[in-house]
């Protein structure tokens, strides 16, 4: 028999567009294998998951080599706009929701999405500043209680 | 590939067990091929699932993402999970003996 992934745990811990997409379609693409998944939003990626900014997640178009555009053209006001609305025009069209969909179809496909109690506090977040499909806001320990037996990604 | 008796009948199949030609499949070889993948008894809900996942193959030449039967199925997210625990997509296909679909979302 072929070793099989049970379980997945993804941490998101950018805010960027490319650095929230990965999480959500490993999250995603997990629970359509039948593969227990479960989100943890830290630090910026807390973004993703604020009811207030989550509909505003950008593409980083500053030091990012990915892009190739050089650092001094990427820091023209309205140019992140632009990449952005560049991207997500270009993700409709491959069936790719945007991301207060996405969060929203994940939960729905059964993954636990929860909020790093550390980060939250960081920022000073309450529970309603996020999306109702967030479950809880917890700490590393319960992180990792809820990880236990299964893999962990950071993105 | 490899053949696979399904209600009384050969078809091929892949090494995942999906249907290699989805014009083999029967509806009578639903609830066995549904019972490989744990589902005891085929639902009407199953049913709508799989017949749009044929439908939609033979449309578009590939089944469609859980996002898409989601939107156009007539099944809900949530209830598409509750109805196929182990993947929507990926047990819907194989019970209604279409390709695994390829999509990332």
């Amino acid at each position: 028999m072929e070793p099989t992934i049970e379980k997945v745990s993804i941490i998101v811990s950018k805010g960027s567009l490319e650095g929230v997409y990965p999480g959500l379609i490993m999250a995603n693409g997990a629970r359509a294998e039948g593969i227990e998944a479960n989100l943890f939003f830290t630090f910026f990626g807390l973004d993703a998951i604020h009811d207030k900014r989550i509909d505003r997640i950008k593409v980083g178009t500053v030091g990012n080599p990915g892009l190739h555009v050089p650092t001094w053209v990427g820091a023209i006001p309205g140019m992140s706009w632009m990449m952005t609305k560049y991207f997500a025009r270009k993700m409709d069209g491959l069936d790719i929701p945007p991301v207060r969909e996405f969060v929203e179809m994940i939960s729905d496909t059964g993954a636990g999405l929860y909020a790093c109690k550390a980060s939250v506090d960081l920022f000073g977040f309450t529970k309603d500043d996020f999306v109702p499909q967030v479950k809880d806001i917890i700490t590393v320990g319960e992180f990792y209680e809820i990880a236990a037996g299964g893999q962990i990604v950071f993105t | 590939m490899t053949t696979m008796t399904v209600a009384g009948v050969d078809v091929d199949v892949n090494d995942e067990g999906f249907f290699e030609h989805p014009e083999q499949w029967t509806e009578a070889m639903a609830p066995e091929l549904a019972r490989h993948e744990g589902i005891d008894e085929l639902t009407a809900e199953h049913r709508k699932v799989i017949d749009f996942m044929r439908k939609e193959y033979f449309e578009k030449g590939t089944g469609p993402t859980v996002r898409v039967l989601g939107k156009k199925s007539g099944v809900s997210v949530k209830e598409l999970y509750q109805l196929f625990p182990k993947g929507p997509a990926k047990v819907a296909a194989k019970i209604a003996g279409i390709p695994k679909p390829r999509g990332c979302i």
